[in-house]
């Protein structure tokens, strides 16, 4: 079994009309064994750019610290909070850094820009970055993920729309893969705010 | 006159070779900036970095301080930008100055002369007839360089951005021809 799959994940992000959408699972274990349910994998960046974080816990955390010293630094010195899209090659730099000795994990990166404009993004673990359109998905529930967001997902969906079709799409492939699940939190980003509500799973 | 990365440019007045080593830490500095975050640096972020190497050339040992004053020229998302630094380290923001031989009496032509919304040709026009003030002796495509930006053609042409470009011999005596 790769590292990538020691300690489980599922996390997902998608586009709306002017809003965006990033949900995980909060399941960390070793390998079977379920060790705690309440694992935050999504975190702040600035308040309109998320980050989610899937695979190897201990990189989950380390990782989250460097960005969030890498963000806070960006704002002292450049006296304005960090473009989603800027932020996202500055985490691909960071990864591929690593390029032999790689953290294990793979970032979803979701967020609004200047013009409210939605962008999402993910990379594999040494920082090849992706910006579909769509939505973008990772972790030990990817496949998944795919198949539900290929047949839930539409174009310019608002706010509560996009949150139904995140949370059916996050709650029915985690049901379907060991590794994740056992609780889910959802981030809805939007020109007003961001909405987060917390998802009760199965926990079996 | 340099140019630093696509956005912006940087002319000194001074020593010649203390400038090529500035030009090499600026550009050094960009590539790092693009490298980082696949942007060209804002332009105040670049004159930072500069100014601290000035700086520290002040204070530290076995080195002495660079004998140039520099001007450093750039758009980015706050719009066009000027600045000047000079070798303590200091910098300061304009939105028309000149630096060297007579910066005081080309100053005062300039406050008399420019306003914040002249079009690129009067800028460039009105750069020629500073500079002519305190040349003595003929002045021509051979002795002056002149370096623009233009964000409204780039804008226009559809580019992703605008980008620094020196003008041409013939470009420099066009304008030249139009003065006399």
């Amino acid at each position: 079994m790769s590292i990538m799959q020691y300690n489980g994940s599922a996390v997902v992000a998608m586009t709306g009309k002017n809003c965006v959408a990033i949900a995980a699972d909060k399941r960390l274990g070793q390998r079977a064994l379920t060790v705690d349910m309440g694992f935050d994998k999504v975190f702040p960046m600035t308040n309109r750019l998320y980050v989610g974080l899937a695979g190897l816990a201990t990189d989950v955390k380390t990782l989250h610290d460097r960005f969030r010293m890498h963000v806070n630094l960006y704002k002292h010195r450049e006296e304005r909070t960090i473009a989603p899209k800027t932020f996202a090659h500055m985490v691909s730099h960071m990864l591929y850094e690593r390029r032999f000795g790689p953290y294990f994990v793979e970032p979803v990166i979701a967020g609004l820009d200047d013009n409210q404009q939605p962008f999402i993004c993910n990379m594999d673990l040494i920082g090849c970055p992706n910006f579909p359109n769509d939505f973008v998905v990772c972790g030990t529930a990817d496949e998944n993920l795919f198949g539900m967001c290929e047949s839930l997902w539409e174009p310019d969906l608002g706010p509560e729309e996009l949150f139904e079709t995140i949370s059916q799409a996050l709650l029915n492939a985690v049901d379907r893969d060991a590794m994740s699940g056992w609780g889910a939190i959802v981030h809805i980003l939007t020109p007003d705010g961001v909405i987060t509500r917390e998802l009760k799973g199965r926990m079996d | 006159m340099a140019k630093i990365c696509d956005s912006i440019g940087m002319v000194y007045s001074g020593m010649g070779p203390d400038f090529r080593v500035l030009v090499n830490s600026a550009r050094k500095a960009a590539q790092k900036y693009i490298q980082t975050y696949m942007e060209d640096p804002p332009v105040r972020i670049l004159v930072k970095e500069l100014a601290g190497i000035m700086q520290e050339f002040t204070q530290s040992g076995g080195v002495r301080p660079f004998g140039v004053s520099l001007l450093l020229a750039g758009v980015d998302e706050r719009g066009p930008n000027l600045y000047q630094v000079d070798p303590s380290g200091s910098y300061f923001p304009w939105k028309a100055t000149a630096i060297g031989k007579n910066m005081i009496n080309s100053k005062t032509f300039l406050e008399k002369r420019f306003n914040g919304d002249m079009e690129l040709e009067d800028a460039v026009h009105t750069a020629i007839l500073t500079l002519k003030e305190g040349i003595e002796g003929q002045m021509t495509e051979e002795s002056i360089d002149i370096g623009i930006i233009n964000t409204i053609s780039a804008a226009e042409s559809g580019e992703a951005k605008p980008i620094f470009k020196r003008l041409t011999k013939t470009e420099i005596k066009d304008y030249l021809s139009n003065i006399v």
